[in-house]
């Protein structure tokens, strides 16, 4: 249990910390979105890294070779990525159509802008 | 025979509808694929449900790859039962959007609206019937990501911040959800549901696995918008098109409850989540406070949606809080309010739709009046609402009845106060309601007299007629509702 | 970009040949490393690589809007349809036991049609997200999720 031989978890963890802080703290739109990635990337590691085995080779069955990786987690995370791809596009999509309907990708110049609305109401907003 | 194969083609009709739906691409015919394909979705449900009522667990082998190696897909009466709930609410919203979006959707979106909405569906009912741990996550991600778009389809520009405060939110919860099960993967070496329950024991003192339970109670608590980590929900239901508030309201926060419950019982086992640990009283206080302050908070809103929005959270605080009483009874009193609150929330969403159809808006300066100038809807909405509050003779009153018994069964007087308490402030926010449709003088450019299209009129009646159905004969529903808590509760010990 | 002569050599004497790759990773997916998703993936970054040389509205005219999304579909269509066929001939959902004579054989085809599915929409999904962004401003108006 020292620390080197945990450093795959160590860095994980990191990289989660890392990846919900900026979601949290950013107000950029944008930015959210990159702390999201790091966040999801993480996690991605926590399956792969004990995935590997020192020596292993890819689940081809050869002869000459005994020690197999396993590859599950490898197809797990394959299909996370897809999915995290997919997140990602849409995030992008809704922040472009945001500052068309904004003028700003900025959290609170955006929720200053409703607060502003429900002040003075006008009717309907287009949203695209 | 077809019937063997309903588990899995009750995700793969709605699933192949979907891509259909895009070829087609015009509006009509791909109504007409989504509503076929809602109405097969909802038949195999029924069918589903009643046979594992009669024998217990199905499983069907995906690719005929024997589980715990393939992926198999497992359903019994706790599953089938939340499964017929959300077919049947994709069945009354289909009928109900044809003409619900056309005022909401630009018409060339008209194709892409029902694709999303049968993605939903499948991703919602995958999740239900799929017994792998990972497939979940791929689910809740299926039907998630066709949420989002959902809700930006909205037609007011807030639409698109609810939509992007969702998806961080979500994707969060579910990306806690992977951890959780990264974790126990490692720890069982295994992604089957019912193999992991088997293996668990020998590693439950394990900090591992009491990390993975910590990580799929927060991942999945997001999703069920359990106080405090509801933000996303208000303003989703709030600017999302009226057929998918109601659709979302009566299914996706039931799906991830089920799936809370399935983890609690069936695979942690109900000694891990609740006697070793604190889990029942973190869950306890956190119900409670989403009775209460959400509730409050519904008060103060000047929008319907918006209050019906923060009345759902508060309600979903009643059934976290049967599961909190680690009980049959309260199980039961979940299950029961799961069935009653998706059709009493579902239907006063579906009768607000037809509303803002015609009042151009759900703020209370534009519903004022509404006794005069759309009577039956309404009359409906405050049927609903005193479903929400828990008057006798609506479906609210019942399951309210059997989580006040359980609680009473239990020895915990103090619980039975504050479910009354909490009733009382849903009779606050139903009575601003009340006072704004029948004491106000509508506004000046209010609509003429007369009620919605006859297509939502007619499926919004249909459900609050249900809320009062299922409030004065409750055999159907709890019959079930009995069974469901059983399953869940003996699934790990007996049932396997 | 008229005037890149060496940019656009490069790319149209490439293009043909990251195609070609596409293919190979797709079908060498049968014995080692590959699949539907990388072939997918790379052919669609050869048709956005033209795009990004010879400017959006040229590969538009070679890969038609209209043709992305119906590949879109009809990749998960042929997906599907590999499952359904299973069934119809009695196996399970997506059995590919059942697709021929002998199981070894079935479960060769089955892939063989399923990673098509894949790289189909796969493709597909990759170039509509591209056009969307790209063509965002071009097409103001016509929204897209």
């Amino acid at each position: 249990m020292t620390l080197a031989s945990h450093f795959s978890y160590w860095t994980t963890i990191l990289l989660l910390m890392v990846g919900l802080f900026i979601v949290i703290a950013r107000d950029n739109l944008i930015k959210k979105l990159i702390g999201l990635g790091i966040f999801q990337t993480a996690v991605y590691l926590l399956y792969i890294a004990p995935g590997k085995l020192i020596g292993g080779v890819a689940p081809i069955v050869g002869s000459g070779f005994a020690v197999y990786s396993n590859p599950l987690p490898h197809v797990l995370i394959l299909t996370a990525i897809v999915v995290g791809v997919a997140t990602l596009a849409l995030g992008l999509a809704l922040v472009v159509r945001i500052k068309e309907a904004y003028g700003s990708i900025d959290e609170d110049e955006i929720l200053a802008i409703d607060a502003q609305d429900d002040a003075s109401p006008t009717p309907d907003h287009e949203g695209g | 025979m077809l019937t063997q194969h309903f588990p899995a083609l009750l995700v793969v009709v709605p699933l192949i509808a979907a891509p259909l739906i895009v070829l087609v691409r015009r509006s009509l015919p791909s109504w007409i694929i989504a509503l076929l394909a809602t109405a097969a979705t909802f038949g195999i449900a029924l069918s589903l449900l009643d046979r594992t009522l009669a024998e217990g667990t199905l499983s069907y082998a995906m690719g005929s790859w024997a589980p715990p190696l393939g992926i198999e897909y497992r359903i019994d009466a706790a599953g089938a039962f939340v499964a017929v709930i959300v077919a049947a609410m994709g069945l009354i919203v289909m009928p109900y959007s044809r003409v619900g979006i056309a005022a909401e959707v630009r018409n060339e979106e008209h194709y892409l609206y029902y694709a999303l909405m049968m993605l939903c569906l499948a991703g919602l009912l995958g999740i239900l019937v799929t017994g792998d741990a990972f497939n979940v996550f791929v689910f809740l991600e299926v039907s998630s990501l066709a949420t989002y778009v959902l809700i930006a389809m909205g037609r007011d520009r807030r639409a698109l911040m609810a939509a992007y405060q969702y998806l961080l939110m979500g994707t969060i919860g579910a990306t806690l959800y992977v951890v959780g099960v990264g974790l126990l993967y490692l720890e069982t070496g295994t992604l089957n549901l019912a193999d992991m329950a088997t293996r668990l024991p020998m590693a439950s003192d394990s900090r591992a696995v009491l990390a993975a339970l910590a990580f799929i109670t927060v991942g999945i608590s997001l999703k069920i918008a359990l106080f405090p980590l509801h933000l996303w929900l208000p303003n989703a239901y709030a600017y999302a098109p009226s057929p998918v508030s109601a659709f979302l309201a009566a299914t996706a926060t039931k799906v991830s409850i089920y799936v809370l419950m399935r983890y609690f019982f069936s695979i942690f086992g109900e000694s891990a989540v609740f006697d070793a640990r604190a889990t029942g009283a973190i869950l306890l206080g956190l119900s409670l406070a989403a009775m209460f302050i959400p509730a409050i908070v519904a008060i103060f809103q000047h929008d319907m949606k918006r209050l019906l929005a923060y009345s759902s959270v508060s309600q979903i605080g009643y059934i976290t809080l049967g599961i909190s009483m680690d009980s049959v009874d309260g199980l039961m009193a979940s299950a029961m309010h799961l069935f009653n609150h998706a059709l009493t929330k579902g239907g006063l969403f579906l009768v607000l739709g037809g509303v803002v159809l015609r009042c151009r808006g759900a703020s209370f300066d534009r519903l004022a009046g509404l006794g005069q100038t759309m009577p039956v809807a309404a009359f409906a909405m405050v049927v609903g609402g005193l479903s929400l509050i828990g008057v006798p003779g609506t479906a609210g009153f019942i399951s309210k009845w059997y989580l006040v018994s359980a609680a009473i069964h239990l020895g915990q007087w103090w619980l039975v106060g504050a479910v009354l308490a909490s009733s009382l402030l849903a009779v606050i926010y139903v009575w601003r309601f009340v006072e704004v449709a029948y004491f106000r003088a509508p506004p000046a450019d209010h609509p003429p007299p007369g009620e919605a299209p006859l297509s939502m009129f007619v499926p919004a009646l249909l459900m609050i007629g249900g809320c009062v159905y299922f409030g004065l004969d409750a055999t159907w529903s709890s019959e079930v509702a009995t069974r469901v808590a059983e399953v869940l509760m003996n699934s790990r010990s007996g049932g396997q | 970009m008229r005037l890149d002569i060496i940019l656009r050599v490069i790319a149209k004497l490439l293009i043909p040949f990251a195609l070609v790759f596409a293919l190979y990773v797709q079908f060498h997916g049968d014995f080692g490393p590959g699949g539907g998703f990388q072939a997918g993936v790379i052919v669609a970054a050869s048709v956005i690589f033209y795009a990004l040389i010879y400017g959006l509205p040229a590969a538009r005219r070679v890969v038609p809007d209209a043709l992305v999304e119906i590949l879109l579909a009809v990749g998960v269509l042929i997906y599907a349809g590999v499952g359904v066929i299973g069934l119809l001939l009695g196996g399970n959902y997506l059995d590919y036991f059942v697709l021929a004579g002998d199981p070894v054989h079935g479960q060769h085809r089955g892939i063989l049609w399923v990673e098509l599915g894949v790289l189909i929409t796969v493709a597909a999904v990759m170039l509509k997200v591209f056009y969307v962004f790209a063509g965002r401003r071009r097409d103001a108006g016509e929204g897209g999720e």
